[in-house]
């Protein structure tokens, strides 16, 4: 809590402002393209590269004051916390996705099917209807569609988000116990079983699309099914690109045994999108 | 174990930048909360300005202003503007002109992320409200923004969705700021339970935010892709439910009340004790009640969708939490009281909006117990009795409280004492004024007035026009007020450090206004 | 909505279902009502608007009333208590009375009372509210049953089992005042926006099973003289019941906001002695028939434009505006539309089916064979549409 040092208060803060232009545009540039305008891709390509160059300059930043020793136990601390309650946000978003399945699985199409107070909606509205999971609903919503199996792609990409948790502990071990081999090739492989699991992922999205012509549009189970998947998706790939520029400054010799709370936040990240997949696992492509 | 909390050797002696870039690109805390107060107010205007368009629409029966449509559109976005840009950035800009002053620190933990909080929020207004000059005009759904309503929305509906994304960023940010600021930047003798309440509601209330924004964000991300790609998680030909929307959105929905009004309590627990020139009465109290309200607030959302049909045994359940919420309430309205029990009162204007804000919060609190009841929220749903329960919570509640706390600290701020003369009209006129706006709106929700209509039967004309009358004269109140705060910027009699007789606390013991780096070494507290 | 005088004290006591334990609400209540039912409240209750909740026509809504009057009486003695000690406190304990201050900042007994007192006062309400909640859900052994289905904006009424159904309006007059700057004065219009054209028609004495659900967005089904509320939701349906004491015409509206003219559904229910009641159903079934038959016969053009113009004007100008012109960027113009102005099969099949995923409903089921080809036919020739074809009821009905 207390520090020996002063808490460094930076200034002059020019990054807020460049993030927040780049953020408008891309969410404005892709509101308009869902109105239908053509050229609006354009200017959410152009708010995209203003977020990229946004955050390198910003975290970039936030490297060299860490590197040349501005920050103390206090920042340190501060760090910590917020990325900590960043992730639980991170943990309430995806909340409403399981919220939604377990919704939709436990309560709405149960009651389309009659089951408990549900008798007259199944009975004036959807009488040939019945409760099966998976399902695209009483209106048949996209189509005949086939299950997504648990034990194919999905076991696989279980086990490589179970390793890539395993060896980014190891990479920790090996930098704490100063072992920066260790920690490089811990990174290094953790970084390529991440970006194996997206590539297996957009492998399985087209299956998913080409041959069971389970898409998007199949229903609550398509809806569901994508959403939650696709979100984890984006966020393994968010950590990869995080655990990537860790391997970079691992390489450039960043990171003491004692200060290394880039790595350790990014490595909390990874945990909690291998976390997140367990959950996905076992009532998205399981049960 | 007093230490020298310093900002930064390079930085030592650094005053505020000059001219926009120093708004701009500010990392002080200070600033920082006199952006977001500002631009509270702007959008209090704004919101302000569309609830006229509302009264005016009402005064009286037959279409004489707006087509049904806009008239809509009013409604909800007064309520977006009114929440998400009035309420809760006042409250952000108060925790951080405040929080470090409270706590002994020498700003708040994370100034960089600090500045983003507050410069997403412009951006996130000029979306929304940019949708007024779409095709199809701004969101009409309400401000609960229901499917399958919402999805016939114009172009706008798209921009609404992200201006919500990015309104929740932003609060999650500033969320996560507070709390770590709470947590890390205490002066070493400020204990927890040593803090300031204002300081004990708003960390509460950054939990509450911290757990509920994102679950909004995940809401509406599925009304995007409901709309746009084809998802069905609230059309029943897919196997979603339309319902299903309204448990995830009042999920967060409920909380977010409670954000609304919890640093309102802090805010009010401050002030009552300076006036009555005695301690907060319950201290300990006062911090479970706040705890408990938080907790209750997670598992009573579905006191708002009495009439959606959900089965016996939910509706018992959510009755039944919901009343529960009056226990730990009633024990802060009574600890309130009892502080003032035995004081030595005085009635200056950050104490009258206080104590008008113990009153009406009450009378808010007692319509919101009965709404609870849900076999008579059956009859009460989605009538002006609701619009007159909240309104009672949110403008008699939260906003009365926002404008004690700025009577309260504007001349620690300024330096400069406000014309407590102007103060007292202020109250007095926005108090008869605003029970002519709101109390009447009970009786005709009684009666059986909708709440979201443009146009009513003629047996509901008395009350509107007075309803009307009072809502024109507590708007033009508020431009006294913006005249008040314009004043006491400019200039007026100089305050003192401690400004009130009875006023404790450490922000007191800093100059008024108070040097550009609060701590830069920490106090002592006794 | 008169209020019949000293309710209150005129019911001995609420009914448990089951015949289970009586509970005395009453005395509790007439505790607080008996010097308060003077006041403002009672008195003002008998003037002819309303301002407090009507007691209503039925047992549910009575209870509900009931309920109402204790919760509000409750939370007036606590405001009496808690707003009465405050403003002691505010008189007598004041600086410029010279009280000076004490400095007692805790009492374990006094935090316990007031915690204890009020979850007391809860559990006391929450036992009749309980109560009647039970009995309200209890929609079994009911005599008849109608499904009611919201549409923007209007309603649909069908007798299930009865083969009768009709949709039911906003009345003709109401809806020509209620246009921005219709220069009509509301007052001059009976019952000004609560008038429909086809009331819903019930039997008195009967338990009616009313069953809830809605076409395109949420509605929901409100008489306050009936004592409860639903949502109409899309795609479910939900159920209430009714049992309306005596006859007499209750009116009520949409009360879920459900897009552009949600003040202007209007409720209307007509509730006949038994007798009535029958005579009026067989009428019914005698108009739906003959209506059917007279749609077969062929139409000049003139005189579908005409019909078509009315029809226009009940279903579509909410959307597509009274010219045609739309509202951009969410209702499409009629004036130079490529369905209007293109192929009529086209044209046809949209109204009839209407487009999914947008406001445009399917008007197969709320228009009949005869309203379709009308208003097929004004929209290709008039709001400045002049394609010159036109479409027969027989052409529809072949088509269903
Ligand atoms: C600041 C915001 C705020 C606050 C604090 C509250 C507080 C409460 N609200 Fe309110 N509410 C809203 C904002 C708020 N509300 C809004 C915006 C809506 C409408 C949303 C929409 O549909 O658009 C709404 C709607 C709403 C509904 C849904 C109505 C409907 O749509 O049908 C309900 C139902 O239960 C409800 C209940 C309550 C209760 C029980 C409390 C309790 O917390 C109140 C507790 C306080 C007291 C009871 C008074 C003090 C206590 C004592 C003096 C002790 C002794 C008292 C007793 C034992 C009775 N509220
Ligand atoms: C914090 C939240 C907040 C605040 C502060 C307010 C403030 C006000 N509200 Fe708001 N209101 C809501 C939250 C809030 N409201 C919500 C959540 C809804 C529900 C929306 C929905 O149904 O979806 C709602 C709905 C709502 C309705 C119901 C609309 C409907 O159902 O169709 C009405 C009607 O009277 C109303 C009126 C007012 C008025 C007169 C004020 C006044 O207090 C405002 C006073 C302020 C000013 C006027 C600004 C200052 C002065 C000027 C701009 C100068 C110009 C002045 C003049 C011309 C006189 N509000
Ligand atoms: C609730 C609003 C609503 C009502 C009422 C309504 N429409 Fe529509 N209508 C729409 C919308 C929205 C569309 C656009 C659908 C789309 O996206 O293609 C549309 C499209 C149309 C079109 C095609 C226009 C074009 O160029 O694409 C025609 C023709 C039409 N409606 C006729 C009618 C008729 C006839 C009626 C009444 C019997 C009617 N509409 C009632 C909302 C409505
Ligand atoms: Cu139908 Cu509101
Ligand atoms: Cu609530």
């Amino acid at each position: 809590m207390s520090t020996d040092n002063a808490y460094y208060i930076p200034h002059d803060a020019k990054w807020p402002i460049v993030g927040s232009i780049g953020i408008t545009m891309l969410l404005g540039g892709f509101a308009s393209q869902l109105n239908g305008s053509a050229s609006a891709s354009n200017v959410m390509i152009v708010g995209f590269l203003v977020l990229v160059y946004m955050m390198f300059g910003w975290f970039g930043e936030v490297i060299n004051e860490s590197e040349s020793g501005t920050y103390g136990p206090g920042e340190d601390a501060s760090f910590r916390m917020g990325m900590v309650w960043f992730i639980f946000s991170e943990v309430m978003f995806f909340a409403a996705f399981f919220g939604a399945l377990f919704y939709i699985r436990i309560f709405s199409v149960p009651w389309l099917a009659g089951e408990g107070a549900g008798a007259s909606t199944n009975e004036f509205l959807w009488s040939n209807f019945e409760a099966i999971w998976p399902t695209n609903g009483p209106g048949d919503v996209g189509g005949e569609y086939e299950k997504m199996g648990a034990w194919g792609l999905p076991a696989i990409n279980t086990l490589i988000l179970l390793s890539s948790g395993v060896t980014v502990t190891w990479a920790h071990w090996g930098l704490v116990a100063n072992k920066r081999k260790q920690l490089i090739l811990g990174l290094a492989a953790t970084v390529i079983l991440g970006f194996l699991f997206v590539g297996l992922q957009a492998l399985e999205y087209s299956h998913g699309y080409n041959e069971l012509n389970l898409t998007m549009g199949s229903g609550v189970y398509g809806s569901t099914f994508y959403m939650l998947t696709g979100f984890h998706g984006f966020h393994v790939t968010i950590g990869a690109i995080m655990l990537t520029v860790m391997l970079f400054r691992s390489m450039k010799g960043h990171f003491t045994p004692e200060n290394h709370f880039a790595f350790e936040a990014a490595a909390w990240y990874w945990h909690f999108v291998d976390v997140v997949w367990l959950g996905l696992f076992i009532f998205v492509y399981w049960l | 174990m007093a230490t020298v909390i310093d900002t930064h050797d390079d930085h030592h002696d650094h005053g505020p930048a000059s001219g926009l870039m120093r708004w701009i690109t500010t990392t002080n805390h200070k600033d920082i909360g006199t952006l977001y107060l500002i631009f509270s107010l702007i959008m209090f205007i704004v919101g302000g300005a569309m609830a006229m368009v509302i009264r005016l629409e009402l005064f009286q029966p037959g279409l004489q202003f707006v087509d049904p449509g806009f008239f809509n559109q009013m409604t909800t976005v007064h309520a977006l503007v009114m929440i998400f840009g009035a309420v809760m950035p006042a409250f952000v800009g108060l925790a951080n002109w405040m929080l470090p002053l409270m706590i002994g620190g020498p700003d708040m933990a994370l100034p960089r992320m600090n500045n983003w909080s507050f410069w997403i929020l412009p951006f996130a207004f000029a979306m929304l409200l940019g949708t007024f000059f779409m095709d199809g005009g701004a969101p009409a759904g309400g401000w609960t923004i229901y499917p399958p309503l919402v999805l016939q929305g114009g172009n706008g509906f798209p921009f609404m969705i992200f201006a919500i994304h990015m309104m929740g960023i932003s609060s999650v940010m500033g969320a996560i700021n507070v709390i770590v600021t709470i947590l890390n930047m205490r002066a070493p003798s400020m204990t927890l339970m040593k803090m300031p309440l204002f300081v004990w509601t708003w960390f509460i209330t950054a939990y509450l935010l911290i757990a509920v924004m994102p679950v909004l964000a995940g809401a509406v991300t599925m009304l995007l892709t409901d709309r746009f790609y084809d998802t069905t998680f609230f059309n029943a030909a897919g196997g979603g439910d339309p319902v299903l929307f309204q448990h995830i959105f009042w999920f967060f929905g409920h909380p977010e009340v409670y954000i609304l009004i919890l640093p309102a309590f802090g805010i009010v627990s401050q002030i009552i004790p300076t006036f009555a020139r005695k301690p907060l009465f319950g201290y300990s109290s006062m911090v479970y009640a706040t705890s408990s309200i938080a907790f209750l607030s997670f598992i009573v959302w579905a006191h708002h969708m009495f009439t959606v049909g959900m089965p016996l045994q939910g509706e018992l359940f959510f009755m039944y939490a919901t009343m529960l919420i009056a226990v730990p309430t009633g024990v802060k309205v009574f600890n309130w009281i009892s502080t003032m029990w035995k004081g030595s009162m005085t009635f200056e204007t950050p104490m009258l909006f206080s104590i008008g804000f113990v009153i009406m919060f009450t009378i808010g609190g007692f319509s919101g117990l009965m709404l609870a009841i849900a076999p008579a929220d059956f009859q009460y749903h989605d009538t002006y009795f609701v619009v007159a329960h909240f309104h009672y919570v949110l403008v008699t509640g939260a906003i009365y409280a926002i404008m004690a706390a700025a009577y309260y600290w504007l001349p620690k701020w300024t330096g400069n004492m406000y014309n407590e003369k102007m103060g007292q009209w202020h109250f007095w006129i926005s108090t008869v004024s605003v029970n002519v706006l709101f109390f009447p709106q009970h009786f005709l929700g009684l009666a059986g007035m909708p709440r979201r209509i443009p146009d009513y039967s003629v047996q509901f004309a008395e009350f509107n026009m007075w309803s009307s009358i009072g809502g024109f004269v507590f708007g033009l109140s508020q431009v006294f007020f913006c005249y008040i705060v314009y004043k006491t910027i400019k200039g007026g009699e100089k305050a003192t450090d401690q400004v009130w007789e009875g006023a404790e606390g450490l922000e007191w013991t800093l100059s008024s206004p108070p040097p550009y780096h609060s701590f830069t070494e920490a106090p002592e507290i006794k | 909505m008169v209020v019949p005088k000293a309710h209150c004290s005129k019911r001995k006591k609420v009914k448990l279902k089951n015949n289970r334990e009586t509970v005395s609400v009453n005395k509790l209540k007439q505790l607080f009502a008996s010097g308060a039912v003077l006041t403002f409240m009672s008195n003002i209750a008998y003037a002819d608007y309303g301002l407090n909740m009507p007691v209503g026509v039925t047992e549910t809504s009575r209870q509900v009333y009931d309920l109402h009057m204790l919760i509000l009486w409750v939370c007036v003695a606590i405001a009496v208590v808690v707003f009465g000690a405050m403003i002691y406190s505010m008189i007598y304990h004041r600086k410029s009375q010279g009280a000076v201050a004490s400095h007692f900042h805790e009492s374990m007994t006094a935090e316990l009372v007031w915690t204890v007192i009020p979850f007391v006062i809860l559990v006391i309400m929450a036992i009749p509210a309980t109560t009647v909640l039970i009995d309200m859900h209890d929609t079994s052994e009911a005599d008849m049953t109608i499904k009611v289905t919201g549409y923007q904006w209007k309603w649909h009424y069908e007798y299930v089992g009865e083969d009768v159904d009709f949709f039911s309006t906003l009345d003709a007059k109401s809806n020509e005042a209620r246009q921005l700057g219709s220069g009509i004065d509301p007052a001059t219009v009976e019952n000004y926006l609560l008038e429909v054209d086809h009331p819903l028609v019930l039997p008195v004495g009967k338990k009616v099973r009313i069953l809830l659900t809605a076409a395109d967005v949420i509605h929901a089904w409100w008489v306050p003289d009936f004592g409860w509320k639903k949502d109409a939701i899309p795609g479910f349906v939900n159920e209430g019941w009714v049992k309306v004491d005596k006859p007499g015409v209750y009116r009520g509206q949409c009360a879920e906001l459900c897009g552009r003219d949600h003040g202007f559904m209007p409720i209307v229910v007509e509730v006949k002695s038994e007798a009535d009641y029958i005579v009026w159903l067989a009428a019914q079934k005698g108009a739906a028939a003959a209506a059917k038959l007279a749609a077969i016969e062929d139409l000049d053009p003139r005189e579908l434009k005409q019909k078509g113009k009315k029809v226009y004007r009940a279903n579509c100008v909410a959307c597509h505006q009274k010219k045609g012109e739309g509202i951009p960027g969410v209702f499409p113009a009629i004036t130079g539309s490529p369905v209007a102005t293109g192929d009529i099969d086209n044209h046809i099949n949209l109204i009839m089916n209407g487009k999914v995923g947008t406001a445009m409903a399917a008007f197969k089921d709320q228009l009949s064979d005869l309203e379709l080809a009308a208003v097929i036919t004004y929209q290709r020739n008039s709001l400045g549409n002049k394609v010159g074809d036109t479409v027969q009821p027989a052409e529809i009905a072949a088509l269903r």
